[in-house]
């Protein structure tokens, strides 16, 4: 097990480096620059602040520095917030948004496994094509419409729950479910669909004919045979989900890291793109480690390569 | 000899989007104690329906009992609840199926799936029911079965996994093991292992079984009667050698004369029963078997045959057995193994509906 997990932490670093390289050149093809703005800067100032941020050495030096600058877990200075570094943006943005993703992964999983049960268990009855409605409206409304449907009804007509801000738990609340809405018609969906391939097999006859009772049959043989899809899709759903939503964050004036992704793309920010870039690949690179694991705890079949037999 | 189960006019249907499937129409069995009923039948001709109802495991709906009554010693378990049922799958009926790949749970070790079974019908704590499941794997022939009751399933070979299957049906001691197909999906020295095996735990048990196939070979080996299905129905039911030896039905002797056998003539082409089984959403009128019987009489067409009786065990369902129909000769493969037995009654006997 180690020695697997030694050989994929390589991998990904060997990964991490290639999305570096693929980042800082075609960032540095796109056309403009951090310092272009309507108002034409004097040329020497201009050189100046291309001197001050290292953008006039040759793109082999800039490109090394940056390598042994991301060793180091320092991805500079911004070039648009002026005073603050990339890893101040970071250091603040990611709590909140990692706060208000756990909270959202948590309601989608929870929400979404336990629809796509019941409504596995009930097919083609009531119960099964009520949750499929509140999948297909999950997944069909776009996260901004729930977000003002939530703040419309649930804040200002209700007044159960604060319109916007990150102030207290009840905050987080509304964009938590806002974020968490199509994810979770997601995972329903998919729960279903494998929970009712799951009931079609030979084993859950044969669980049958052992006498034991529905729930049992339920519990111990078809969830766990069923959730292998839904673990697959949590990996790239835990590192989007954490990172932030633009959207969502902007909506609820969330102070999170879901801004930067986009803002610094326009204001080529080359720093903060790299960082959150970096950052965000590193997060997706350890869910997709975490969810290979997971699958070996899972299901037996799925031997870890460079795992021996019955470790 | 005690009766264990009878089966009296079982019928079952499927609603389906075509139209309602009638699989198994007026099946009437009996079983009795340590006894072996082979039913045979090509597929879909209701075998596994009807050993799937006996212990309600058909999906319920689309399917449904629709008549008759399966007597348990003596009890009907048709009216029964699923939760009453919980009680008697597993305890005293329990079932071995075709595919011992998919038949196992793959993330579950394979003693917890033995366990299972004891915790829920004996009432064991989890070491007694570890070590009884270890007892149980030595029983069924699999060495080393304290290092393989912690496997899982994917670790076994296919014989292994039927084997650990069979540990998990005879676990609790049941009074009849119905065995789908056990050994189709295995192959030929398997096959005859997993047998050898059976008849073993059998003898040693006195459990009865139900063993159902379309392997003629088979069932030659394991059974004490034969019933023949087709279309839903039980067209032939006697003992082995009554099956083998004096068939009656026209379809029997097209089972037995499509069976390879060494003394055949090398060139001689295996005869095959032309034709399909009908459409039983409406079956034929009269019997279902006259489209493909080269016997058939005017009153195939007509009328149902009524169930004559050959013998004290052997009973056929074809007007070739009343005293007017024409005498008709078995295919030659079937002649060369006809053999007077000394049970046959002087003529056959109708047997009244509604026995």
């Amino acid at each position: 097990m180690a020695k697997y997990i030694g050989k994929r932490l390589l991998y990904m670093i060997l990964s991490l480096w290639m999305i570096v390289t693929a980042t800082f050149f075609f960032m540095r093809i796109a056309p403009g620059n951090p310092f272009a703005s309507e108002k034409k800067l004097p040329p020497e100032i201009e050189a100046n602040l291309n001197a001050h941020f290292g953008l006039d050495k040759p793109w082999y030096a800039q490109y090394w520095e940056y390598l042994v600058r991301i060793v180091n877990w320092d991805f500079g200075p911004s070039f648009k917030y002026k005073s603050q570094t990339v890893n101040d943006l970071i250091n603040e943005g990611f709590p909140v948004s990692f706060l208000l993703g756990m909270e959202a992964i948590f309601i989608a999983v929870a929400v979404g496994v336990l629809l796509g049960i019941i409504a596995a268990l009930k097919h083609n009855r009531w119960p099964d094509y009520t949750a499929m409605i509140v999948a297909v409206l999950g997944i069909s409304v776009p996260s901004f419409i729930m977000a003002s449907f939530l703040q419309y009804f649930l804040a200002i007509k209700m007044g159960i729950f604060p319109v916007a801000r990150w102030e207290s738990f009840m905050h987080s609340v509304l964009p938590a479910v806002a974020l968490a809405s199509t994810p979770m018609a997601f995972i329903a969906r998919l729960t279903r669909s494998s929970m009712l391939e799951v009931l079609a097999n030979d084993y859950i006859k044969t669980a049958k004919s052992k006498g034991l009772s529905r729930g049992v049959i339920t519990v111990k043989h078809t969830i766990r045979n069923a959730l292998l899809p839904v673990v697959t899709y949590m990996g790239p759903l835990t590192a989007g989900i954490l990172t932030g939503s633009f959207v969502i964050e902007r909506i609820f004036g969330i102070p999170g890291l879901g801004a930067h992704f986009v803002t610094s793309i326009n204001n080529r920010d080359y720093t903060v793109i790299m960082g959150v870039t970096v950052f965000y690949s590193i997060l997706l690179l350890v869910s997709i480690l975490l969810v290979d694991i997971a699958y070996g705890i899972i299901d037996p079949r799925i031997k870890l390569a460079g795992g021996k037999k019955g470790e | 000899m005690e009766k264990l189960l009878e089966v009296k006019n079982l019928e079952v249907s499927f609603q389906t989007y075509g139209g309602t499937v009638k699989a198994v129409r007026g099946v009437s069995f009996d079983l009795h104690k340590g006894e072996t009923l082979a039913i045979v039948g090509e597929s879909g001709s209701g075998k596994s329906v009807t050993s799937q109802s006996i212990m309600k495991l058909i999906p319920m709906p689309p399917g449904r009992i629709s008549g008759g009554q399966i007597l348990l010693s003596g009890e009907d378990i048709v009216p029964k609840t699923e939760k009453q049922m919980e009680k008697i799958r597993g305890k005293e009926i329990s079932m071995i199926f075709q595919d011992p790949m998919t038949s196992l749970n793959p993330t579950m070790r394979v003693g917890t799936q033995i366990m299972e079974v004891l915790i829920k019908h004996q009432n064991m704590s989890k070491t007694d029911a570890k070590n009884r499941a270890i007892e149980l794997l030595r029983l069924v022939g699999i060495p080393m079965p304290e290092k393989r009751v912690n496997q899982y399933p994917h670790e076994f070979s296919g014989g292994m996994r039927q084997r650990a299957m069979i540990a998990i049906a005879l676990a609790a001691n049941p009074k009849l093991l119905i065995a789908d197909e056990p050994t189709t999906a295995l192959d030929v020295t398997i096959q005859a292992q997993i047998l050898e095996l059976m008849k073993d735990l059998q003898n040693k048990m006195d459990t009865s079984i139900i063993f159902i196939t379309h392997d003629l070979g088979v069932v030659a080996n394991v059974a004490d009667r034969v019933a023949v299905m087709y279309a839903g129905q039980i067209v032939e039911m006697g003992t082995v050698d009554e099956i083998f030896y004096d068939p009656r039905h026209p379809y029997t002797w097209g089972l037995l004369a499509s069976m390879p056998s060494l003394e055949n003539d090398e060139k001689a082409e295996l005869a095959a029963i032309p034709g399909t089984p009908p459409d039983l959403t409406d079956p034929p009128k009269g019997d279902a078997f006259a489209a493909r019987n080269q016997y058939a009489l005017a009153i195939d067409f007509e009328e149902e045959p009524p169930m004559f009786q050959i013998s004290e065990t052997h009973f056929a369902k074809t007007w070739l057995l009343h005293p007017d129909a024409p005498k008709v000769e078995p295919p030659e493969a079937v002649k060369k193994r006809m053999r007077q037995l000394s049970s046959t009654f002087e003529k056959p006997v109708v047997v009244k509906e509604g026995k």
